[in-house]
């Protein structure tokens, strides 16, 4: 990991080679993550500065200061992040976009455009993203004057008019599927245009289960905020909830009891290794082996259950909380635990070499739904999106917190990016789960699992990034002046990796798109918020 | 292959038997109420269209686990159907929000009566975390009548089973 401060430096002076000032803020607002500041109209060439020089861009938001918009874009490279700030009038606001020069901004800015009301000048594809027909294009639910009820119309009638690309030939025809799907999931729409049997192009559009959750974290104390962070993405409710108290608890200069570190950690790992049993299961099903999807659903349930004997919930909402954790591990459960792991690996072992000598299989999930690396790699796609395309980051092994920092964290790894590769990434990644589960356990320091919340400095803010199941999570928070939340936003690794599926289903079958689109498995609710 | 078969009949039947639910609870009564209809109207047979109408996913992990081995909730004649023309209920998790609202209406439109719907967790219920705001109606009430509540966040696969069969297996 590389000194935030030091490449924060580094890039000031290839800001200021090109005739761009950035100022450090001082002292550090946002520690570990290095912060500056810039002018607006130079907001467009630190992007591009940025990208020539390699950094990735994680994510962005922005804050309503009265008078002003501040609007903060978030780069990472080699485990260093830095933040970029600049402020804009809030009287008809405008900024010039990072989207020309990455392409994970596209969504991101239409999500301020609508929330805030900025306008990106030279955004390549400014129609509405979030916004369907709940508000109109003039009012902007994260203006601190718009209230959190709003205005809605009585009813809301369906987004239309929204204006899809459209492909126009012999032969070509379009298929519309959601918003409501069939089967057991959330709900989108995909707008695909096919030729035969044959995906020509694909359009997401999302948005469909945005639940106004950065406005209605808004003056919730530190407890309740932890548990919305908890529901921004069910099935991520350790990962999001983590990375809000990280950040609480950096805004509060607050240190947690190493044993809480480690016993979210224990959450964490395990969250990751039921999520992983559940899209093996899921991939196995969708190319109709019902074997896999059985005998990986039964072993899934099997944690569950014990989720719920240990921690008290099977999905394990609410155990992290402001502070360290809500639960504890007894020497009675850790061995439990242990045993666990051991019957689950020997389970594996016997599944794999079923499944691995199962040639149908090997048919369907072989060069279905490629990602190439550089496309992963422009897109900076996370978590096992990126890591089956040889995109090798892993927020716990470079810009590792407690407990990873004192971990070997082993990150899985494949290049072909298709099904397959997805498929044993999650696999390599599970087993590497029960490793640190293993190494958490032996290691696991005595001491208390929580320390009391202590009430941070007015405006106080705080950021953190935390390795979630799907990848790396990013958080924001600030303070008002009364130990009340401010600011809240949550970006879940789904945000930037569902432009991927787009990519990586072209030129597949129409029938192959379920298999390619659980491979990615993108969370709706952590995406539309 | 061998292997396989192998695997399967070494892990056997692992289908639990359903506990019996104490009487007393607002699930059963719901659960009374549904099965009462159930009985009269549909034969017995219940086939779901289920709904996420602003969810967090979490409900839908836990409904999709009623169909892992455990559960196995096809064993009670409770399938879960692709369109809601098939539907004799429609679940519907989440607050709803506003952007979903007029899909679910149009679900709910599209599903032949007699039909029942039935709200399942604490945001479908009354909003849970999430309330009524500009972006989110609240409890599916809210926006379509609602016959029966399952509450939890999310509830068990035992609390669904529960509200929805509980005197299926009388």
């Amino acid at each position: 990991m590389r000194v935030n401060a030091e490449a924060s430096t580094e890039f000031r002076s290839l800001l200021a080679a090109r005739g761009i000032e950035a100022r450090p803020v001082g002292p550090e607002p946002l520690p570990p993550a290095a912060t500056l500041e810039v002018g607006s109209p130079d907001w467009g060439r630190c992007a591009q500065t940025a990208q020539e020089e390699n950094w990735r861009w994680a994510g962005a938001f922005a804050e309503d200061e009265g008078a002003a918009l501040a609007v903060s874009a978030c780069l990472e490279k080699q485990g260093a992040y830095l933040v970029l700030r600049t402020r804009v009038a809030a009287e008809q606001p405008e900024l010039p976009s990072h989207a020309p020069h990455y392409w994970a901004a596209d969504r991101a800015e239409r999500h301020i455009q609508d929330l805030f009301g900025i306008r990106f000048t030279d955004h390549p594809d400014p129609r509405r993203w979030v916004r369907h027909q709940a508000w109109d294009e003039k009012t902007h639910p994260l203006r601190k004057n718009f209230p959190a009820a709003g205005s809605p119309p009585e009813t809301t009638p369906p987004d239309s008019s929204y204006p899809f690309f459209k492909a126009q030939g012999p032969s070509v025809y379009e298929i519309p599927v959601g918003p409501i799907h069939a089967g057991i999931i959330e709900p989108g729409h995909f707008r695909f245009q096919a030729i035969g049997e044959t995906v020509l192009h694909l359009e997401e559009r999302l948005g469909y289960v945005h639940k106004g959750i950065e406005k209605i974290a808004e003056g919730r104390d530190p407890a309740s905020l932890a548990r919305l962070a908890g529901r921004v993405s069910g099935d991520t409710t350790v990962g999001h909830a983590w990375a809000a108290c990280l950040a609480m608890e950096r805004a509060a200069a607050l240190e947690i009891p190493p044993r809480a570190a480690y016993l979210r950690g224990l959450l964490a790992e395990r969250e990751r290794a039921i999520n992983h049993l559940w899209d093996l299961g899921a991939l196995c099903n969708d190319v109709g082996f019902a074997f896999g999807y059985y005998q990986f659903g039964r072993l899934r349930e099997l944690w569950l259950r014990e989720n719920l004997a240990w921690f008290g919930h099977r999905l394990l909402m609410d155990r992290i909380v402001p502070g360290g954790v809500a639960v504890d591990v007894s020497p009675d459960v850790a061995k439990r635990m242990r045993e666990s792991t051991v019957v689950l690996r020997k389970e594996l072992d016997e599944l794999i070499s079923i499944i691995d000598a199962n040639s149908s299989l090997e048919d369907r999930f072989l060069a279905a739904g490629v990602l190439a690396p550089e496309t992963a790699a422009a897109l900076g796609a996370l978590g096992f999106v990126g890591r089956a395309s040889g995109q090798t980051f892993d927020v716990r092994k470079d810009a590792p917190y407690p407990p990873y920092e004192r971990l070997n964290v082993r990150v899985a790894l494949e290049s072909q990016g298709d099904v397959s590769s997805r498929f044993w990434v999650r696999y390599k990644e599970l087993r590497a789960a029960l490793r640190l589960i293993e190494q958490m356990l032996a290691d696991l320091p005595a001491g208390e699992s929580a320390v009391p919340w202590r009430m941070p400095e007015p405006h106080a803010e705080g950021f953190a990034a935390v390795e979630g199941w799907r990848g790396e999570i990013l958080c924001f928070v600030r303070f008002d002046a009364d130990n009340r939340i401010a600011r809240y936003w949550p970006r879940d690794p789904s945000a930037v990796n569902w432009p991927a599926l787009e990519k990586l289903v072209l030129g597949n079958i129409v029938p192959d798109f379920p298999v390619c689109n659980k491979s990615v498995n993108g969370s709706y609710s952590g995406h539309d918020l | 292959m061998l292997r396989l078969y192998g695997k399967i009949l070494k892990t056997g039947v692992l289908t639990e038997r359903l506990p019996r639910a104490p009487k007393d609870q607002a699930v059963d009564k719901a659960g009374e109420k549904l099965k009462a209809i159930i009985d009269r109207r549909f034969s017995g047979s219940l086939a779901i269209r289920q709904v996420d109408a602003g969810s967090c996913n979490a409900c839908e992990l836990e409904i999709h686990a009623l169909n892992n081995v455990y559960y196995d909730i096809e064993r009670f004649g409770v399938h879960f159907v692709a369109s809601p023309r098939h539907a004799d209920i429609l679940l519907v998790t989440g607050p709803v929000s506003r952007h979903m609202e007029a899909a679910l209406k149009i679900a709910y439109e599209a599903t032949a009566d007699p039909k029942w719907v039935v709200a399942l967790g604490d945001c479908a219920a009354c909003g849970g975390e999430f309330g009524v705001s500009y972006a989110s109606s609240g409890a599916v009430a809210n926006v379509i009548p609602v016959d029966a509540v399952i509450p939890g966040c999310p509830p068990t696969p035992f609390d669904l089973l529960r509200g929805l069969l509980s005197l299926l297996a009388k």
